[in-house]
């Protein structure tokens, strides 16, 4: 028995073993659920990751800045899963102009690609897959705290605001149509995303000191587990919330 | 099981040709993936991954930026292939 039997859920953002996604895809299956996953820019290099989960996963391309993908996403799912229960939103991207020092220089076109793809592709995805959830369903994104700056985050901490601001709207939104929409804030993961962060690695070693419980930045498994859990039956009366993964430092002043 | 330099070499710029397009001649042990034949990170990734599963190792995603030259791939290939 696992809390996800049965379940059919949809998960973006799986580039390598390292992913948020591929953890969360993995985990998902182990507590019984069927795993569709969407793909960006390399399809190849996510179909071999894809063959590397308990149960190889079929992969869909979605560009969530093309809107002729965005709307056949719910018939391609078709050929897959008869409905969905849960979506994971792990997606985001900006310019490296927009980060790593250049707050202050970087042009509105790069500011909006960063939000376009972080923050309103939850609702393009959500209302994308809508038509596959007609007795409601539960959105998880992946959030990294948008209440305080940090160093380099720069224009993706913008896009990040955006995003729980835009989760809580579907939230409201949704809410009759009994889909649940909230975030994981996860502390700082070395995925390939964190990498292309100029700056990243001044989380090293200071977010561990900080956690009350501690904290890897190897191991995107905790947040992946957060994720499961939403996903699940346990929340039924959650949404529109940002449930924090990160150790226990945004509870903690210094 | 590829043991050898040169059977790791072979391999790998058949994957790198898969994969980049870049032609498997070019791939040669004093040859920078970025600076000489052009391939970008995740493409590095994608070999990387290919890699693994061509030569039965496993490469860490923290050391494939220490992998700068074909050369520093396939002796990282050989010295894995040989512990596994």
């Amino acid at each position: 028995m696992g809390i996800l039997d049965g379940k059919r859920v949809l998960v973006t953002g799986v580039l390598t073993e390292s992913s948020f996604g591929f953890h969360v895809a993995k985990l998902a299956q182990q507590e019984g659920a069927t795993v569709v996953l969407t793909g960006f820019g390399r399809l190849s290099l996510v179909e071999r990751i894809a063959k590397r989960l308990p149960e190889p996963a079929p992969v869909l391309e979605l560009d969530v800045q093309d809107d002729e993908q965005l709307a056949s996403l719910a018939d391609r799912l078709r050929e897959h899963v008869d409905g969905l229960d849960g979506v994971v939103h792990s997606i985001a991207f900006a310019p490296q102009t927009a980060l790593g020092g250049s707050f202050l220089e970087a042009g509105f076109d790069d500011v909006s690609t960063a939000v376009h793809v972080s923050a309103y592709s939850l609702k393009s995805l959500t209302m994308a897959t809508l038509p596959l959830m007609p007795d409601g369903g539960s959105v998880v994104g992946m959030d990294f705290d948008a209440q305080v700056a940090w160093p380099g985050y720069d224009w993706m901490g913008v896009a990040k605001a955006g995003l729980e601001a835009t989760s809580r709207y579907l939230a409201k939104y949704l809410g009759e149509r009994g889909v649940r929409v909230n975030l994981i804030s996860a502390g700082p993961v070395k995925t390939m995303a964190a990498r292309s962060i100029p700056g990243f690695d001044q989380f090293e070693g200071v977010w561990d000191a900080r956690a009350p419980l501690g904290w890897d930045l190897s191991d995107p498994e905790p947040a992946a587990r957060g994720v499961v859990a939403l996903l699940s039956d346990w929340f039924p009366k959650t949404t529109g919330e940002v449930i924090h993964v990160d150790g226990g430092v945004h509870a903690i002043g210094a | 099981m590829a043991s050898n330099e040169e059977e790791i070499l072979t391999g790998l710029a058949e994957i790198v040709n898969e994969i980049t397009g870049v032609p498997a001649a070019d791939v040669q042990l004093d040859k920078s993936f970025t600076d000489d034949l052009d391939i970008d990170s995740l493409s590095m990734i994608e070999v990387v991954v290919g890699a693994e599963e061509k030569f039965g190792v496993k490469i860490p995603e923290d050391e494939v930026k220490n992998l700068a030259t074909v050369g520093d791939a396939v002796s990282y290939i050989k010295n894995a292939s040989a512990e596994a």
